[in-house]
């Protein structure tokens, strides 16, 4: 049986800044993920946005981490390769009340520590977004938030982890802990067991089943919310900025935003679910999305959008651990010593801008429970960057196809993705074996044709470098074939 | 630089047909750039017949149809570029090409012919609520599958859209062995041709249902079925109508949009209403010397009406070619052997009727030995003069006698370049 030191439940984008941060030290890890790839859950459909930090309620983790993990980004994106912009973003009034709002959320910022935060006057916000609907009242600028590319936010530090030695087994459920006495020794998966001294629980929605297995915090509770979003056609209708509504108390509120290769967003509602598994679009959400969206920028054609999604953020109802604070959806991220268990739960938004701080707040209280933290010398912070057609000038592309002509070949005919990257996925240190996969590491697939030309290119090719038949090919493991026979001209030759 | 007088973008009926004609209309050297293996366009995957009959008077397969004008094109010395994509077009009309084969290409071209065809409406664009599981395909990539890489990507389907496309896949899939449940049309009528629906959903019972959707996708990793709903008037779904439809497979044969990314991006003039250039009787863009030809254009409805308008923008293409070269009165002067630049690089076609003309030059590398410095049109000698020795550092004059007027006036490029006196 496998014994490790570490053992991470979940590889979203927490599980994997935390697996990075643990690599840097003399420890075993494993991290084990019930999906068939990492960022398969809540680090899949989320806003992609890196909060500047002034909306958490101050004193709460949240604001806390938020603001600590904005400012680490930079230094993540460059190490790990990882399409991050500070594009800045801003919160825009709609009529007067609105206006007075901002306020409130200028002096939360200011108390969280975000900086260069500018409280902009209707003129001038008009003058800089004059899109946006003609009774915007103002805005606040935030030159700090930012964008990300969300799947390589939980990508690229779990494949450095992996290249500095921490274990990674997809499609291995937890089952339960196993005890010896009043200590966790280890978990049982539907992949057998695996010993280990700490469990990190970061299994996202799942989080508080997970806890409760070790009778921790009985009262806390996940309950999904979801949200739907629509992304547009970039050359048919796009918004270069990040927006945000005046928030509510529950939700920072039906947005429009922009992916990192320049598709505009708008979402996400907000709606509490039942099932941990139910990422699908309605009707009505979608109706809700568009409305939401239309009060920024009245000139929104759904006719350009060109994928719907569904995402479910993991809230939580801890207590912030400040007793002054009265405030119930706190990140709850606490170590159990003599259990051998850290928790690190109810992971909502801010959580894609926070997961650097809080990998770094994980390996601060395992080094205060007495885990002996000892930093590696041969420790690579560096991820092998990516080769991104659709990035290059026109003489580095002449000699990336000098170079390998397999990159001279276009297999997206909408975001340029060539076979070459395709090819280096499937055989980098965490396999790309589905087309979604694939689509995860290079945005292939996701631009107007929604995959629609390059699908049967991407089963060949995945069937050719993995050595199985098309039949074999899924979109996203466990059961999700494209191809169900051949065809009775084949079949009889 | 590779060099075209027209350069044609895709190789389907349009394409092929623009080539062709720009050929036989007079331009010298014609290009097909194709992103497939094959030239012939989506073409190769129609196996059924229906193509020709206004053009040839015959009912043909799709592939037969094709292969006629990849036949005509190859006789005629046009010039294929496959598995090759165009990633830009500039308004200067060059062309930059990526491909496993080629590498990564820049061209140049007198006229451009955009025939990239069109893309397939998507799941977005009709908003079906539900779950993105795997078993969700367009008719065409459906069709690709079935009939090019010979794989069923289901075997109990449901079709929204009664598109040409979606009807002709059911009476394939049936073919096959599949069972297709139900063809479901939002519309309160039929999208496709009558003769599809007589002889693709009657002749094998396969329902079809107007003014009915896609409520809802079911199942998560891949299609469990399909929740079909009644629309009203204005296209919202009717409540008690709901009806669950089981398959592992749904195609969305919704409709086709111009592929116009390239003409966007070197900026031709756009008709929102179709999503498609403005063109003239010709079939030029807004920009002179890029035509556009097929379904780039507008959705049409048979192929043979592709060719015609594919003839069409070839013939102006081959026009617009002529009309260049007889309007440049500038002849490049081009750099040969050993030699590094020439001034003057043009000289007007009758730049000899005032008098000789002096051309200055430098070599690039030394020879210390006797050499010619020859001008010609690339096949004859010109003039010539002999030097002692060329050095990089000391200029190159040659005169060219007032006596080469004709030769200067009829040559399309003149070169200069030293050659051994003995050689």
């Amino acid at each position: 049986m496998e014994k490790f030191d570490v053992i991470v439940i979940g590889a979203g984008v927490t599980g994997a800044m935390i697996a990075r941060e643990l690599s840097r030290f003399e420890l075993s890890v494993a991290v084990i993920e019930k999906e068939s790839d990492v960022c398969m859950g809540t680090t899949s459909a989320n806003t992609a946005i890196v909060h500047a930090g002034y909306d958490p309620v101050p004193g709460t983790l949240k604001a806390e981490l938020n603001v600590r993990g904005n400012k680490l980004w930079d230094q993540v994106a460059f190490e790990l390769d990882i399409p991050f912009k500070r594009t800045g973003d801003y919160v825009v009034a709609v009529g007067d009340d609105e206006f007075k709002k901002l306020e409130v959320l200028f002096e939360r910022g200011k108390k969280n520590g975000v900086l260069g935060l500018e409280i902009l006057s209707k003129d001038k916000t008009l003058s800089k977004l004059p899109y946006l609907n003609r009774d915007v009242g103002g805005a606040i600028f935030a030159p700090t938030g930012g964008i990300v590319d969300p799947f390589q936010a939980a990508l690229a530090p779990m494949e450095n982890a992996v290249i500095n030695g921490v274990h990674l087994y997809l499609e291995t459920s937890f089952i339960d802990f196993i005890f010896e006495g009043n200590k966790i020794i280890g978990i049982k998966t539907n992949n057998g067991e695996f010993l280990s001294n700490w469990v990190i629980n970061a299994a996202g929605l799942y989080s508080d089943v997970i806890m409760h297995k070790a009778n921790i915090h009985p009262e806390f509770k996940i309950t999904p919310r979801k949200g739907e979003y629509y992304i547009f056609d970039r050359n048919e209708f796009a918004i270069p900025d990040v927006l945000f509504p005046v928030p509510t108390e529950f939700s920072k509120g039906i947005m429009i935003t922009t992916t990192v290769h320049g598709n505009t967003i708008i979402g996400p509602n907000s709606h509490e679910v039942d099932d941990k598994e139910d990422t699908s679009n309605t009707r009505e959400g979608l109706e809700e999305v568009y409305k939401g969206a239309s009060k920024l920028v009245p000139e929104i054609n759904l006719r350009h959008a060109i994928a719907i999604f569904a995402g479910l953020r993991a809230t939580g109802n801890a207590r912030t651990p400040n007793p002054n604070i009265d405030y119930h959806h706190d990140f709850l991220i606490e170590a159990h010593p003599q259990l051998g268990l850290l928790n690190v739960a109810g992971i909502e938004s801010p959580g894609l801008a926070s997961a650097p701080a809080i990998a770094e707040r994980v390996v601060e209280l395992l080094k205060d429970s007495g885990l002996e933290l000892k930093e590696k010398k041969d420790f690579n912070p560096i991820r092998k960057p990516r080769k991104r057609f659709r990035d290059m000038s026109n003489e580095e592309r002449a000699q990336l196809v000098k170079e390998n002509p397999l990159y001279g070949r276009v297999i997206c005919r909408c975001e340029y993705v060539t076979e070459g990257e395709i090819v280096e996925e499937i055989h980098s240190p965490i396999p790309a074996k589905t087309y979604d996969a694939i689509k995860r590491r290079t945005w292939l697939g996701t631009g107007r044709c929604q995959g629609a030309f390059d699908t049967p290119r991407v089963v060949e090719i995945l069937s050719r470098e993995l050595g199985v038949s098309p039949l074999e090919v899924t979109k996203k493991g466990s059961g999700s074939y494209f191809l169900l026979r051949k065809t009775k001209e084949v079949e009889n030759g | 630089m590779d060099k075209y007088d027209v350069v044609v973008i895709g190789a389907g009926p349009g394409g092929l047909a623009a080539a062709i004609s720009a050929k036989k209309e007079g331009a010298e050297s014609v290009l097909i750039i194709e992103r497939d293996k094959e030239p012939g366009g989506i073409l190769n995957q129609c196996i059924h017949n229906g193509f020709g009959v206004e053009i040839f008077k015959e009912d043909l397969p799709g592939p037969s149809y094709a292969e006629r004008f990849v036949t005509e094109a190859e006789s005629l010395g046009i010039e294929f570029m496959l598995d090759s994509m165009v990633l830009e077009v500039t308004p200067q009309k060059k062309i930059y090409t990526t491909s496993k084969w080629y590498g990564f290409k820049e061209i140049e071209a007198t006229a451009i012919v955009l025939a990239m065809g069109a893309r397939e409406r998507t799941r977005a664009q009709i908003r079906i609520p539900g779950f993105r599981p795997a078993g969700v395909y367009t008719a065409g990539s459906a069709q690709r599958f079935v009939n090019i890489e010979g794989f069923m990507p289901g075997k109990r389907f449901v079709i929204l859209g009664s598109g040409d496309i979606g009807m002709i896949m059911a009476r394939r899939l049936t073919l096959e062995g599949a069972k297709v449940e139900r063809v479901l049309e939002i519309m309160p009528f039929l999208t496709g041709l009558t003769r599809n629906y007589v002889q693709c959903l009657q002749d094998f019972n396969i329902p079809l249902q107007l003014s009915h959707t896609v409520n809802r996708i079911l199942g998560k990793n891949r299609v469990e079925a399909i929740e079909s709903v009644q629309v009203d008037e204005n296209f919202n779904p009717i409540k008690g109508t709901e009806e669950i439809i089981p398959a592992d497979t749904l195609l969305l044969s919704v409709g086709l949009i111009p592929e116009n990314e390239l003409s966007r991006k070197v900026g031709v003039k756009m008709d929102t209403l179709i999503q498609g250039p403005f063109v003239d009787e010709e079939m030029q863009t807004s920009i002179p010397g890029i035509f556009a030809a097929g379904n780039v254009v507008h959705i049409f409805d048979l192929v043979d009406w592709v060719t015609e308008a594919g003839f069409t923008a070839g013939k102006g293409a081959a026009r617009f070619v002529k009309e260049t070269k007889e309007k440049s009165d500038l002849v490049k002067l081009v750099p040969g052997n050993n030699i590094h630049h020439i001034v003057p690089q043009y000289l007007k076609k009758d730049a000899l009727q005032n008098g000789p003309i002096k051309l200055m030059m430098r070599v690039i590398k030394p020879m210390e030995e006797k050499v010619w410095v020859e001008l010609s049109d690339g096949k004859n000698l010109i003039t010539r003069k002999l030097e002692r020795y060329v050095r990089p550092g000391e200029m190159v004059i040659l005169t060219v006698p007032q006596k080469a007027y004709d030769d200067v006036k009829k040559a399309k490029e003149l070169i200069v370049s030293i050659e051994k006196f003995g050689g």
